[in-house]
């Protein structure tokens, strides 16, 4: 077991707190016979910054798949702003995943599609009535917070990858979401590159002030990006602390992390 | 009893394809309507593939009289070379040879690019955009290639004939007014309403079967490419199995 100040006591984390934003409680999924979440928990607040770390293959994507709804538990709640994901109709679910931004481990910009529609698609599919005006100024603004305005005409294969990064990040600021899910943020991405994206993840989280749930295994990303973080083994929350307190915990399964 | 692997493979790939089918019929007919989509794929979907089929229609008019010719002067009946030729291409040979061109051209253009999509997570995307991705992409791509499919059989027909009337001409001399009217006078309305009806369901399987394969599509790249390879073989693979239904029931309703 890990140390007392790690161990998870899910239940207390997992109250009627309003000030969380996403609480999640006794989380199950699995595919056929593999058992990738496994009584899982965890409560985020309003404003925090939480990092999943886990293997790759531990289930990490799944978890924030569950939370946006685009993975259906077996079991389990998961509350985003006090609303249940997997009970909710679609209509509000959309409207829940206006609030809530995903940045994907593959970008996933649109390749048909240039730079300023891939930003415009959310705005429009979300219905939010906005004059042309205001959506090019809500591009821009996008663009601007990531340093490239000036690639608003291009197709993303012209982009190099820390661009393509930085403009799927855009398209996810492009709705002010509340809160934002990375997955893998700096996987793929030079250490410069890297750096820069982590620079900008912390510049948003300030600005904006939202609430920022990261899944990563770059430890780098993990320190530089976490308010806590929580350490996923066997699809269960192993342990759930701050950077500087797991660093300097002795169990083996947390250790292996910081090695 | 257990059946073999290949069956069972066979059986579970059709069920899932019913499934995937039943799919769209119960999403298509609900709001919110994709009009704006719908029609940027019938403009992708139907005048991509015009050049192409207007093309390989002309050339299969023209070789069909071509070959036909020396058959029909030996049983000296060439004067009904075009009556011979209009029939063959307006109850089959049209039909199902611009629906195999558009099995390989667009089955293995939504194949790749749903399947694309997939892969790099543009589907999930587009579902946390707001969007249901299987109205965006699914129901509007079928629609189109339903709709699009019958346009371009009956041009590809007419330039088919067009084909055909300067193969008539070129070891012989028949006006056009004379080739038009052998045409059309052998054509009857049971020649036409079946051939002109099975073409949507042509367009149809090729639309369903390029978007399942292309939305459940997976392991990466390779799987992106047997998508649409697959899609291609099976969307062909139809087009003559509904061929084949299609004589038989026009034959059931005695309209041969």
């Amino acid at each position: 077991m890990p140390e007392e100040a790690t161990i998870v006591q899910s239940d207390q984390l997992i109250s009627a707190d309003t000030a969380n934003a996403v609480s999640i409680l006794h989380l199950y999924k699995s595919f056929g016979n593999n058992h990738v979440l496994i009584d899982f928990n965890l409560a985020i607040k309003k404003g925090e910054s939480v990092v999943v770390l886990g293997k790759s293959g531990s289930g990490k994507s799944v978890l924030i798949k569950c939370i946006i709804g685009l993975l259906k538990p077996d079991k389990g709640t998961i509350a985003v702003f006090g609303k249940n994901v997997s009970e909710i109709k679609e209509e509000e679910l959309d409207k829940l995943r206006a609030k809530v931004g995903f940045l994907f481990q593959s970008n996933a910009l649109y390749d048909s599609m240039t730079v300023r529609e891939n930003l415009e698609f959310p705005l429009r599919r979300h219905w939010i009535k906005v004059s042309q005006v205001e959506v090019n100024k809500m591009v821009l603004e996008a663009l601007d917070d990531v340093g490239l305005a000036h690639t608003v005409d291009m197709m993303p294969v012209e982009l190099s990858g820390g661009m393509r990064k930085r403009i799927a990040l855009a398209r996810t600021l492009i709705l002010k979401p509340e809160i934002i899910l990375y997955d893998e943020p700096t996987t793929g991405l030079d250490p410069i590159t890297g750096k820069e994206i982590i620079d900008l993840m912390n510049d948003i989280q300030e600005k904006y002030n939202t609430t920022s749930l990261i899944i990563s295994h770059d430890m780098n990303c993990v320190r530089m990006t976490s308010d806590r973080v929580v350490i996923l083994v066997e699809g269960k929350c192993y342990a759930n602390d701050t950077w500087d307190r797991l660093q300097q915990n002795k169990d083996p399964k947390v250790k292996q992390f910081f090695e | 009893m257990v059946l073999p692997a290949e069956i069972r493979s066979f059986l579970s790939e059709a069920g899932e394809l019913s499934r995937f089918t039943g799919r769209f019929f119960s999403q298509a007919f609900r709001p919110r309507y994709e009009l704006y989509e719908f029609t940027r794929q019938c403009y992708l979907i139907g005048y991509s593939s015009l050049p192409l089929i207007g093309l390989t229609s002309f050339i299969m008019g023209l070789v069909l009289t071509m070959q036909l010719r020396p058959s029909m002067v030996d049983y000296g009946v060439e004067s009904e070379l075009p009556s011979i030729v209009g029939i063959a291409i307006v109850r089959e040979i049209g039909p199902v040879i611009s629906a195999l061109i558009f099995a390989g051209k667009i089955g293995s253009s939504i194949g790749a690019e749903l399947g694309s999509m997939k892969v790099t997570e543009q589907i999930d995307a587009m579902e946390v955009s707001g969007t249901n991705p299987f109205k965006y992409l699914v129901v509007t791509r079928v629609f189109a290639a339903t709709l699009m499919l019958p346009v371009l059989i009956i041009l590809g027909d007419t330039i088919s004939l067009y084909g055909s009337f300067l193969g008539v001409n070129i070891r012989g001399t028949t006006s056009s007014h004379l080739f038009w009217t052998q045409v059309i006078d052998s054509l009857a309305f049971s020649d036409v309403l079946p051939a002109f009806i099975k073409t949507y369901f042509f367009g149809f399987a090729v639309g369903i079967i390029g978007c399942y394969k292309g939305y459940n599509s997976s392991k990466g790249t390779e799987g992106v490419g047997r998508s649409a390879n697959s899609a291609v073989v099976v969307a062909s693979v139809m087009v003559f199995v509904i061929d084949l239904l299609a004589v038989q029931i026009t034959d059931l309703l005695g309209l041969n």
